[in-house]
C-alpha cells in the first residue's frame, strides 16, 4: 500500500531506492548478460554518435579540399565510407543484440516476480483474503506487472542508450568547442528544470487517474457480476447514472494526466530548437571571426540535435519508470506480507502396523510413504509414532474476528473418536466460526482457551498436516477449471481412477457424471458454472471422500441438492462418516438425529447439549427449532 | 462519438501540422545560416535568420502544446464515451445476452480492452498526424535541396516498408497467442483467490504453485516468441538510415566536389534523411500497434453490435392488472438449437393472491420456469401471461416492477444496508423499510449491528452471514410491493420457525400478492394453495398437499423420504456467523 510519503510527485527516495534495489535483485540473476547488454548499448550508441561525427571529417578532409579539382581522387573518401559502413553495421547488430537480450531478461524477471507473488499468496492467512477485495489483488498481477513489463522492455533500454549517447555526445562536443558546449549546457539546465516541474504535475495527475480507474473498474465488475439483480430490480437507469459520475471523474483526471504527458515532448523538442538556434548564432560568430571552421560548426550542430533528443527521451522515460516503480512497490508489499504463522512441529504421517522387533507380540507403527489410510502423529525427538484416534476437545474457547466483537463465548466440546457432533443454532450463532478455528483458518488468541486434537494442542501441529487430517465440505463449493476427475482428485492427488470413481459412487455423483458429455473427463469451468448447485456439492462430497480423512467437517453440505437425490447422498454420507469423528453443521433431521451429541449454539454460547431424545425431552430451544413452532427465538 | 470530441480529434492533427511544418523549415533555415550568413560573413543575416528560427520554434511549441492537450482531451473523451456506451449497452442486455459473453469476459472487455483501445487511439492521433506530415514535408524539402540525391529514397523507403509489413503480420498471431495464455494465467489466479479456502483445506498450496508456474512459463515463452520478432524493427531501420547516410555522403560529396551542390545543403539533406526514415518508422509502429490491438477492438465491437434479446415492445402496457399467472403450452430451452428442452409444454394457472409451491426436478428447471414470468428469458413456444396479458405485451419496466424475485444466489452490493434495500424502492420511507425488514425477519439482526441500517456491506456482502443475506434480499424484494413475489429456494438458509414467520408476515402485509415458493422441503410448500410437481421439465401433477399425497407418486415419495429419517428440516439455520 502506498506509504504516506507517496502523495508527492516524486516519491520519497527511501521507498524508490528500496524498490529499485529489489528490482535489481531480481535482475541480478543475469549479471553476465547485463554486461553484454551494456557493451551492446555502448556500441550502438557509439555508432550513432559516429554517424554525426562523420560529417566534419567528411567535409573538411575529403570533400572541401577537392572542390574545383578536375579529376578528384575520391578513393580515400570511399575508403573512409567503407569503414563507417562497418561501424554502422556493428552498431545495428549491437542494437539488435541488446534488445533481444532485454527481451530475455525482462520476460524472465517477470516470470520470477509472478511466481514469487503467487507463491506468497498461497501462504497468506485467510484473514488477508477476507480483508482485501479480489480486484485489488488481481490488479497486482495484471496492471502492476504490465507496467513493470513495459518499463523493463522499453524504458530501461531506452534510458540506458540515452544516457550513453548523452555522455558520448557531450564528450565529442567538448572536444570540438568548449564555448559552444557551455551554451548547450545552459540550455539543457533550463530544459531540465522545466521537465522536472511538468514531471511532478504529471505524476500526481497520473496517480489520480489510476485511482479513478480502479474505482471505475471495480464498479463495472460488481455490477456486471450482479447483472441479474440489476435486471430484476429495474436498476439499469440508476446504474448508468452512477457509472456516469465515476466515468466523468476518470475522464477529467485522465485528461489532466495525459495532457501533461503529451506536452512534455513538444516542450523539450522545441526548446532544443531554440538551443539549436542559439548555438548556430554563436557558432556563426565564431566562424565569421575566424575562430572555427565550417566543418566543425556543422558537426557541432549535428551533435546538438542528437544531444537534446536523448535528453528528452530520458525525461519522458523517467515518468513511466516512476509509475512502474510504484506498481513494483505494491507487488513487493504483497510479497513481503507475513505468511501464515505455523509454529507447529508435530507432523501427521501415513503409517502401518508392523511387528515390533523387541517384543514379539507387540505391534508398532511404522511410517509409510505411501498412502495407507492409517494415520499417526510424528512428534519431533520421539521415535514412537502415536496413532491418530480423532479425539477433539474444545476447551473454554473464546474468540472474535475483531478484537471488539466476540463471536464465541467459553465454548466447550468433546468429540470422542468416531463420534458425530452436530452443531445447530440460528444465524450468526458461531457454527462456522467453530470450524474456522478447528482448521486454523483463524487462530485463537493466547489465553482464550484451546483446542486439542488427540490431546495435542492445535497450535503444536503443523498446519498442513492438520488440514490434511480434516476433510471439509464447505458451504461454498469451490471447484476449479479442469476435468471432473481432476476436481475429485483434488482431495488426494495420488488417488487411482478406481478410487476416484468409488468416491464418486459414495457421493452418488457417479450417475450424473456418467451422463455428462465426456463423463469423468468433462471439463467444468471455474466455479463449476455448467453444473447445478446440487451437482457441484456432490462433487465436493466426492472430493472429500477420496481424501479419506479421519475427521470430517460438514458445513451445509447438502442444503441445495434436490430432494430425491439427497436421501441417497445421506445414506452414502452415513457410510463415509463411519469410523470418523464428524462435526456437522446442518439442518437436516437425519444428519442431526443420529448424532452422538447435539450442541445448540446461540449468540456464540452453548445453551443446550445432549442427544436428540434428551433435548426433545428438555422441551427447550432445540425442541422448538425441531418442531418448528413459531415462537420468537431471537 | 460526441461531436465535441470529433472536433478535438480533427483539431489535434491540424496543430501537429503547424508543429511539423516548423520543424521541417528549421533545418532549411539552418542551411541558410551556413551557406549564406557564414559564407558571406554576414552577421546581421545570421542574427536575423537565427531569430527567425527561434520564432519558428516558439510557434512550433505553441502548436505542440495545443496539440498535446487536444489529443489528451480527444482520447480521454473517446474512451469515456466508449465506456459509457458499452456500459449502457450491457445494462440493456437480457440474461441470454449476458450468458453468451459470460460475465468475466464482459468485465475484461469493459476494462482492459477499453484501456488498450484508448491508448492506441491517442497514439494514432498524435503520431498519425505527425508521421505522414513529417514524411511528406521531409521528402519535399529533400527534393528541393537536391533532386538527384533524393532518388536514393526510392530504394530506402520500399525496403523499410516491406520489412515493417512482414514483421507486423508474422508477429500478430504470436501476440494473440500470448494474450490467450495471459488470460489463462490470470484466470488461474482469479480462481485461486476465490477458492483459497478449498486450497488450504486440501493443502494444495504447493500443487497450485506448480500449476501456476507452468502457466506463467507458457506466457513467458509466448512473449519471447512474439517480442523477439518485434526487436528486429529497430536494427533494420538503423541499417536503412545508416546506409542512406553513407550513400548520401558519397553521392553528395561527389556533387560538392563537382560544384553542383553546396556543403550546407548536404548537411540539411542529411537531417532530412533521418527525418524521413524515422517518420516512416513511426508509421510502421502505428501499423503494428493497430494490428496488435485489433483483438481488443474486435471484442468491443462484438458487444456494441449485440442486439438485446429482450426489449420492450414499442407500445407496451404500462400497468399490471393483478398477480394472476398463466403458462399456456410453454416450452423453453437455453440453446435454441438444442433438441431437448428444459421445459416442455408447461401449463400452469395461478390466481392472483394465491400461494403456489413448486417442487421437484433439478434446481435449474424450476428457476428457469419462474424466470419466464418477469421476462428474463423468452419462451421458445407457448405464452406466459401475467395479469391476464402476454408478458411480451408489457413495457419491461412496469412488468419487472410488479414481479419481485429473490434468487437462489443472493447478491448484495457494496454500500449501506439501506442503500441495498432501496433497490426495491428508491423512494421508500424509513417506515416502509423497517416494515419490510420486519416481515423478512431481518429487522432484529440489523438493529443488533452498531450502525444498524447504515452498516456498510463489503463487496458481495461479506460481513453478513448467508442467512442474513437471504433475509435482506427478501426484504429488498418486499419493498417493491410487488404483485407477484417469487421465492426461489430462498429460505433454504433460514430455519423453519423463521420461515413460517416470514410467510405469515407476508400473508398479513401483502395479502393480494401472488406468492410462488420454490423449495426442496415439502414443509415449505405444505400450506400452499396449490402445489406443482415438476419432473423432467414437465408438470407431473398439481393440487393441494392432501390431493398430491393421495394421487401423486413423486410427491408422496419425496414427502415420505423427508419425514422418516430423511431430510425434514430440524429448523436450524444453515450458516454460521462470519
Amino acid at each position: 500500500m502506498p506509504g504516506p510519503g507517496q502523495r508527492k510527485g516524486f516519491s520519497k527516495p527511501k521507498n524508490t531506492r528500496g524498490t529499485i534495489k529489489r528490482l535489481i535483485g531480481y535482475m541480478g540473476k543475469y549479471k553476465a548478460l547485463w554486461i553484454v547488454v551494456f557493451v551492446a548499448v555502448i556500441a550502438s550508441a557509439s555508432a550513432g554518435i559516429a554517424g554525426s561525427y562523420i560529417i566534419k571529417p567528411a567535409l573538411n578532409n575529403y570533400i572541401i579540399p577537392l572542390i574545383g579539382h578536375q579529376h578528384p581522387d575520391m578513393s580515400k573518401f570511399a575508403q573512409m565510407l567503407g569503414v563507417m559502413l562497418i561501424v554502422f553495421a556493428v552498431g545495428a547488430l549491437a542494437t539488435w543484440g541488446n534488445s533481444r537480450l532485454m527481451v530475455f531478461i525482462s520476460t524472465n524477471v517477470l516470470y520470477n516476480i509472478r511466481t514469487d507473488l503467487f507463491g506468497k499468496l498461497e501462504t497468506l492467512p485467510i484473514k488477508y483474503y477476507d480483508a482485501h477485495p479480489h480486484g485489488e489483488i488481481m490488479s497486482r498481477f495484471t496492471n502492476d506487472t504490465d507496467t513493470l513489463r513495459d518499463m523493463l522492455n522499453q524504458s530501461v533500454p531506452q534510458l540506458m542508450s540515452s544516457v550513453v549517447t548523452v555522455v558520448g555526445v557531450f564528450v565529442m562536443m567538448l572536444v570540438l568547442s568548449p564555448i559552444l558546449t557551455f551554451v548547450v549546457i545552459l540550455c539543457i539546465f533550463f530544459m531540465m528544470l522545466l521537465a522536472a516541474k511538468i514531471g511532478k504535475k504529471s505524476a500526481n495527475a497520473y496517480r489520480d487517474q489510476q485511482k479513478n480507474l480502479g474505482t471505475v473498474n471495480g464498479y463495472i465488475e460488481e455490477l456486471i457480476d450482479g447483472q441479474r439483480i440489476v435486471k430484476v430490480f429495474n436498476h439499469e437507469d440508476e446504474s448508468i447514472s452512477e457509472f456516469a459520475v465515476l466515468n466523468d471523474n476518470l475522464c477529467a483526471s485522465g485528461t489532466t494526466a495525459n495532457t501533461y504527458a503529451n506536452i512534455l515532448m513538444p516542450m523539450m523538442g522545441n526548446l532544443s530548437h531554440v538551443q539549436y538556434a542559439l548555438v548556430a548564432i554563436c557558432g556563426a560568430f565564431l566562424v565569421i571571426s575566424g575562430r572555427m571552421d565550417i566543418g566543425t560548426i556543422a558537426a557541432f550542430l549535428q551533435y546538438t540535435r542528437s544531444f537534446s533528443q536523448p535528453v528528452t527521451m530520458m525525461s519522458q522515460q523517467f515518468n513511466s519508470i516512476l509509475n512502474a516503480l510504484a506498481g513494483a512497490e505494491r507487488i513487493f508489499a504483497v510479497i513481503d506480507e507475513t505468511p501464515e504463522v505455523d509454529n507447529g512441529t508435530i507432523e501427521l504421517v501415513n503409517a502401518y502396523e508392523a511387528d515390533d522387533a523387541s517384543a514379539s507380540q507387540r505391534k508398532r507403527l511404522v511410517q509409510s510413504y505411501a498412502f495407507t489410510g492409517e494415520w499417526a502423529w510424528k512428534k519431533p525427538g520421539e521415535n514412537e509414532l502415536e496413532k491418530l484416534s480423532g479425539d477433539v476437545v474444545f476447551d473454554h474457547v473464546t474468540f472474535g474476528y475483531e478484537s471488539d466483537k466476540t463471536v464465541l463465548f467459553d465454548v466447550c466440546m468433546h468429540a470422542l473418536p468416531g463420534q458425530k457432533i452436530a452443531l445447530v443454532g440460528s444465524t450468526g450463532s458461531g457454527k462456522t466460526t467453530t470450524t474456522n478455528l478447528l482448521t486454523r483458518f483463524y487462530d485463537i488468541p493466547e489465553g482464550s482457551g484451546s483446542i486439542t486434537y488427540d490431546g495435542i494442542p492445535l497450535n503444536n501441529i503443523k498446519k498442513d498436516d492438520l488440514r490434511r487430517s480434516l476433510g471439509m465440505v464447505l458451504q461454498d463449493t469451490h471447484l476449479f477449471t479442469g476435468t471432473v476427475r481432476e476436481n475429485i482428485r483434488y482431495g488426494n492427488l495420488e488417488a487411482s481412477t478406481v478410487q476416484v470413481e468409488e468416491a464418486a459412487k459414495l457421493a452418488n455423483a457417479d450417475t450424473f457424471i456418467r451422463h455428462l458429455e465426456n463423463g469423468y473427463d468433462t471439463v467444468i469451468s471455474g466455479d463449476g458454472g455448467n453444473l447445478s448447485q446440487g451437482q457441484r456439492q456432490l462433487l465436493a462430497i466426492a472430493r472429500a471422500a477420496v481424501a479419506d480423512p479421519p475427521v470430517l467437517i460438514l458445513d451445509e453440505a447438502t442444503s441445495s441438492i434436490d430432494t430425491r437425490t439427497e436421501s441417497l447422498v445421506q445414506k452414502g454420507m452415513d457410510g463415509l462418516m463411519k469410523g470418523r469423528t464428524v462435526f456437522v453443521i446442518a439442518h437436516r433431521l437425519s444428519t442431526v438425529r443420529n448424532a452422538d451429541e447435539i450442541i445448540v449454539l446461540e449468540h456464540g454460547k452453548i445453551i443446550e447439549r445432549g442427544t436428540h431424545d434428551q433435548l426433545m425431552a428438555m422441551k427447550g430451544r432445540y425442541y422448538h427449532l425441531y418442531t418448528g413452532n413459531s415462537i420468537a427465538v431471537e | 462519438m460526441e461531436r465535441k470530441y470529433i472536433a478535438y480529434t480533427c483539431l489535434s492533427p491540424l496543430t501537429m501540422l503547424g508543429e511539423v511544418a516548423m520543424e521541417t523549415v528549421i533545418p532549411y533555415i539552418m542551411a541558410l545560416i551556413i551557406d549564406v550568413g557564414i559564407a558571406n560573413r554576414d552577421i546581421n543575416y545570421v542574427l536575423k535568420t537565427g531569430l527567425l528560427m527561434i520564432g519558428c520554434a516558439c510557434l512550433s511549441l505553441a502548436c505542440g502544446v495545443a496539440g498535446g492537450r487536444l489529443a489528451a482531451v480527444a482520447s480521454q473523451g473517446f474512451s469515456h464515451n466508449l465506456r459509457r456506451n458499452l456500459f449502457t449497452k450491457v445494462q440493456g442486455f437480457s440474461f441470454g445476452n449476458v450468458d453468451k459473453f459470460s460475465t468475466a469476459s464482459l468485465i475484461t472487455r469493459l476494462t482492459t480492452d477499453v484501456t488498450n483501445t484508448q491508448n492506441v487511439y491517442q497514439m494514432v492521433i498524435r503520431m498519425s498526424a505527425r508521421a505522414p506530415f513529417m514524411l511528406i514535408a521531409g521528402a519535399v524539402m529533400a527534393c528541393i535541396i537536391n533532386m538527384k540525391l533524393a532518388a536514393l529514397f526510392i530504394i530506402a523507403i520500399p525496403v523499410l516498408v516491406i520489412a515493417i509489413w512482414l514483421i507486423g503480420s508474422v508477429a500478430y498471431p504470436r501476440f494473440s497467442i500470448m494474450l490467450e495464455k495471459y488470460d489463462k494465467m490470470n484466470n488461474t489466479v482469479q480462481e485461486n483467490l476465490i477458492a483459497i479456502r478449498a486450497v488450504k483445506a486440501f493443502v494444495r498450496g504447493r500443487y497450485e504453485d506448480e500449476k501456476f508456474e507452468k502457466s506463467a512459463d507458457a506466457v513467458r515463452a509466448a512473449q519471447v516468441r512474439a517480442e523477439k520478432l518485434i526487436v528486429l524493427l529497430m536494427p533494420i531501420m538503423q541499417i536503412t538510415v545508416y546506409v542512406s547516410i553513407i550513400a548520401a555522403l558519397w553521392f553528395g560529396g561527389n556533387m560538392i566536389v563537382a560544384g553542383t551542390m553546396k556543403a550546407g545543403e548536404l548537411i540539411s539533406f542529411l537531417t532530412y534523411v533521418t527525418q524521413i526514415l524515422m517518420s516512416l518508422m513511426m508509421l510502421g509502429m502505428i501499423f503494428v500497434m493497430l494490428v496488435l490491438s485489433r483483438a481488443s477492438i474486435h471484442r468491443i465491437c462484438e458487444v456494441l453490435d449485440e442486439k438485446s434479446d429482450i426489449q420492450s415492445p414499442s407500445v407496451g402496457l404500462k400497468t399490471v392488472a393483478d398477480g394472476s399467472i398463466d403458462f399456456e403450452h410453454v416450452s423453453f430451452s437455453y440453446n435454441k438449437k438444442s433438441e431437448t428442452s428444459v421445459l416442455n409444454d408447461i401449463d400452469i394457472h395461478i390466481k392472483s393472491g394465491q400461494v403456489a409451491g413448486i417442487i421437484g426436478g433439478t434446481g435449474s428447471s424450476k428457476t428457469t420456469l419462474v424466470s419466464l414470468i418477469p421476462r428474463l428469458y423468452d419462451t421458445l413456444s407457448g405464452t406466459v401471461k401475467v395479469g391476464g396479458r402476454d408478458v411480451r405485451a408489457y413495457d419491461l419496466v412496469p412488468l419487472r416492477d410488479s414481479v419481485a424475485m429473490v434468487l437462489q444466489k443472493n447478491v448484495l452490493f457494496s454500500g449501506t444496508i439501506r442503500d441495498n434495500l432501496k433497490w426495491g424502492n428508491r423512494n421508500a420511507t424509513e417506515e416502509q423499510i423497517v416494515a419490510a425488514c420486519r416481515a423478512a425477519d431481518a429487522d432484529s439482526f440489523i438493529s443488533s449491528f452498531p450502525k444498524g441500517y447504515d452498516t456498510e456491506l463489503g463487496q458481495g456482502g461479506v460481513n453478513v452471514s448467508g442467512g442474513q443475506k437471504q433475509r435482506l434480499c427478501i426484504a429488498r424484494a418486499l419493498l417493491k410491493n410487488p404483485k407477484i413475489l417469487i421465492l426461489d429456494d430462498s429460505t433454504s438458509a433460514v430455519d423453519t420457525a423463521t420461515e413460517s414467520r416470514i410467510r405469515a408476515a407476508l400473508k398479513d402485509a401483502h395479502p393480494e400478492t401472488t406468492k410462488i415458493i420454490i423449495a426442496q422441503r415439502i414443509s415449505s410448500v405444505k400450506d400452499a394453495d396449490i402445489i406443482f410437481v415438476l419432473d423432467d421439465g414437465k408438470i407431473n401433477g398439481y393440487g393441494t398437499h392432501e390431493e398430491l399425497l393421495s394421487h401423486n407418486e413423486i410427491y408422496r415419495e419425496v414427502y415420505e423420504s423427508q419425514q422418516t429419517g430423511g431430510d425434514a428440516d430440524i429448523g436450524t439455520s444453515a450458516e454460521g456467523g462470519n
